[in-house]
């Protein structure tokens, strides 16, 4: 139980530095070339890239389309794409993972408790 | 249309069509077997953990750092992943990063989502766990080896996956031009991005470890020693 409130607490704590590295940090990330950008320019191949065809996303290029400040426009992208991220691997490996077969719902611990409260006396 | 890179990941464009539908079948193979394998590294503690790195490592890809020369560089992610969760559980985590910045934000081409799959997901995920395991098995059993061998990984694996993209790019590389030179081009700049790579990985694991140890997937071996805390089945079996 307390291990369990204390991983909620980690995670939580993990997760918040996320959305401010999105919601915040981002803006004052380095809008520099970046190496693969910077190398296609020097070796001349840059110009052989299309653009991606969901180019009219409403968030593409990390801004949500039709919010004007810079800062609130890739704040809000960054914070959209955490949850979304978050949202699409966290349901993935909960599918995923392993679950033993008492595990599978919280209130079989509770049924099972019960059992064994009731049993105890007799034993 | 505007021949311009955008984002931070290889474009559409760069590679023919042969070559992006042979990532796209590797890549594709390579997730369904993660699929399979992750069960073994997921459990129930560990499960939201890997949840929340995907997302964590979405967020740092946002932070470009300069690297000098006009040039940034972001962190992959792919060795500090595969070190918290479990290298079939970062295939699948990195993936998911990968397909939300392609298809939402534009970032990195959909033809070219396999490739990037194959390069962040596999290459950078296989290069810096196997890096990794290497320098764990030599170093001794501390919290510092953990560190020195993920540090390591993360380091080799962003030169390694940027010439993996060039090994790509001589297969079906659309423009004509020297392969020598681009080569030398992106292992050089990546080289000094593998060192942003290397410090982010190492701060963010040790700080993961200095809280909550017993998560980590690449501190196991720690733990089978006794030097953080003893594990359920061992407690279970006195």
């Amino acid at each position: 139980m307390t291990t369990r409130r204390r991983t909620s607490g980690f995670l939580l704590a993990g997760l918040l530095v996320a959305l401010v590295v999105a919601g915040i940090g981002s803006y004052y990330a380095s809008s520099s070339p970046d190496g693969l950008e910077w190398s296609a320019e020097k070796e001349g191949f840059a110009h052989t890239a299309e653009d991606s065809s969901t180019a009219g996303s409403p968030l593409a290029d990390y801004a949500v389309s039709g919010v004007e400040d810079g800062r609130l426009s890739g704040g809000l992208a960054g914070v959209i794409g955490v949850a979304v991220t978050l949202a699409l691997a966290g349901g993935i490996t909960l599918l995923v993972r392993r679950r033993s077969g008492t595990d599978d719902v919280p209130a079989d611990d509770d049924s099972r408790t019960d059992v064994d409260a009731g049993s105890a006396p007799k034993a | 249309m505007c021949n311009k890179v955008e984002g931070v990941h290889v474009p559409d464009g760069f590679l023919d069509a042969p070559t992006s539908v042979a990532t796209g079948v590797l890549a594709a193979g390579t997730v369904a077997l993660a699929l399979r394998k992750a069960r073994e590294e997921l459990d129930e503690r560990t499960a939201p953990l890997a949840g929340l790195t995907a997302a964590f490592v979405f967020a740092v890809q946002m932070m470009n750092f300069p690297v000098g020369a006009g040039t940034s560089g972001h962190l992959i992610g792919g060795a500090l992943t595969a070190v918290l969760v479990g290298p079939w559980t970062a295939v699948l985590c990195m993936t998911v990063v990968l397909l939300v910045q392609a298809v939402l934000f534009a970032d990195g081409g959909l033809t070219a989502l396999g490739t990037n799959v194959t390069l962040m997901a596999l290459v950078a995920v296989g290069v810096g766990y196997g890096l990794f395991r290497l320098v764990v098995a030599v170093l001794p059993r501390t919290r510092t080896g953990v560190l020195v061998g993920a540090g390591v990984g993360a380091f080799a694996s962003v030169p390694l996956s940027a010439l993996a993209f060039v090994a790509l790019f001589a297969a079906g590389g659309v423009a004509d031009i020297s392969l020598g030179a681009v080569a030398a081009t992106m292992g050089g700049i990546h080289v000094l991005i593998g060192l942003g790579e290397a410090a982010i990985t190492v701060a963010v694991l040790g700080a993961v470890l200095a809280a909550r140890p017993d998560l980590v997937h690449g501190a196991a071996h720690l733990r089978d020693a006794g030097t953080l805390l003893r594990r359920p089945e061992v407690v279970a079996s006195r």
